[in-house]
């Protein structure tokens, strides 16, 4: 994968710094982004330096003290804002599988999976699964880093869990290559971050968010709500994007791709809620709040993205 | 070296291969096949499967998450 266009001052200094191209821009200090768009493609790209890389970026970039710099102050300000968007809550420890079950139900953001499964038209739902292939091609991959941060009863459960994710030990079920398989069957490519030029902001703070959460040990409870609540909210939408597909005739891979999270998620939620963020909760109360707001920042960034989306579609919601 | 295994430590933690899930589905750990009510054998490639206990799935012996959109 190649670095993304800039989208302003900060991401074009980072592609500069990154690419050890540009000089003239490179060893200038970094500047302040001139636009949240600017400001979150240039974090996603700097997360992207421990995910896979970039061809054209060096591989020193990743812990270049004046990079890590920057990156530090956006996760800063992205840390800062999602907490100042959450309402706040607590719960006793025993009780936190309830808790999410709380955040879940009161979710109200719109569905995009049932505009899909009504009426979506077949350019609508391209255009999601070009904005969902930021995310799905690298799918559990920050909930990974999490794994040597958790305390044992947690710990055997989220390997559980992602055991499944990465496909039982068969490449051919990994979830993030069933996606690149559906991904081609559609038409679309499946390069990794092939689309990431396209991506709206609120589909890189979503990323950035999970990226966030999985890097910093200090946010593993924010990291493993967020699973939680991902995958407590997945089954049913999955099941209408399949519906939906099959309307468009694609009836291929990419439904498959929906089918086969239809039956994982119906799975994965017990294991994520309770065994996950149940146990680690009773393990380390401190993390119990944390765990609450991975969980409502999840769902809160998803019905951010879904109103950004059926807006330019103009749909109501 | 004798071909008995030694004992290991005391289990410390609750680790049920079959779980209940109140108003929903039951978890089975490490079937490998499971046979339906008309005597189909689903095979199991997962460490972890939810059979449905609602009846109201889509995909049974399987759930899929509609015990959540069922009045109780
Ligand atoms: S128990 Fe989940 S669908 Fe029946």
């Amino acid at each position: 994968m190649r670095m993304p266009k800039p989208r302003g001052a900060l991401s074009e200094w980072t592609v500069a710094r990154l690419g050890a191209s540009a000089p003239e821009v490179a060893l200038r200090p970094a500047p302040n982004a001139d636009s949240w768009d600017d400001e979150a493609i240039a974090l996603w790209t700097l997360h992207e330096l421990s995910y896979r890389g970039f061809e054209d970026a060096t591989d020193e970039g990743e812990w270049d003290p004046e990079v890590l710099l920057v990156r530090h102050r956006l996760e800063s300000d992205l840390e800062a804002r999602l907490r100042v968007r959450w309402p706040g809550a607590d719960a006793a420890p025993a009780d936190v599988p309830a808790a999410l079950e709380t955040v879940v139900s009161e979710d109200d953001g719109p569905s995009l999976a049932d505009h899909v499964r009504r009426r979506a038209t077949l350019d609508e739902v391209l255009e999601l699964l070009r904005q969902r292939s930021i995310y799905h091609l690298k799918e559990s991959d920050p909930v990974a880093w999490v794994v040597p941060r958790l305390p044992v009863r947690a710990k055997a459960a989220l390997m559980e869990l992602q055991y499944d994710e990465y496909g039982d030990g068969d490449p051919n079920r990994l979830h993030h290559h069933l996606f690149a398989q559906g991904l081609v069957a559609v038409g679309l490519r499946s390069e990794y971050g092939a689309y990431v030029d396209d991506a709206l902001p609120e589909t890189l703070e979503l990323n950035n968010a999970v990226s966030l959460f999985g890097l910093h040990r200090r946010l593993r409870g924010a990291a493993m709500g967020h699973l939680a609540a991902f995958e407590m909210t997945s089954s049913l939408p999955s099941r209408k994007m399949v519906q939906g597909l099959d309307r468009l005739g694609l009836d291929g891979p990419m439904a498959a791709y929906y089918d086969e999270h239809v039956e994982a998620d119906a799975i994965h939620e017990h294991l994520a809620s309770q065994d996950i963020c149940g146990t680690l909760a009773e393990d380390e109360p401190d993390q119990a709040a944390e765990i609450l707001f991975g969980a409502w920042t999840c769902l809160d960034l998803e019905a951010r993205f879904a109103t950004a989306l059926l807006e330019q579609w103009d749909v109501g919601s | 070296m004798s071909g008995e295994p030694r004992p290991g430590a005391e289990r410390e933690f609750a680790h049920p291969d079959i779980v209940i899930q109140p108003h929903g589905p039951m978890l089975v750990r490490g079937a490998e096949s499971i046979r339906d009510e008309s005597g189909t054998v689903h095979a199991v490639d997962r460490p972890v499967v939810a059979l449905c206990r609602c009846d109201k799935s889509s995909r049974l012996p399987w759930c899929d998450g509609t015990h959540k959109v069922i009045p109780r």
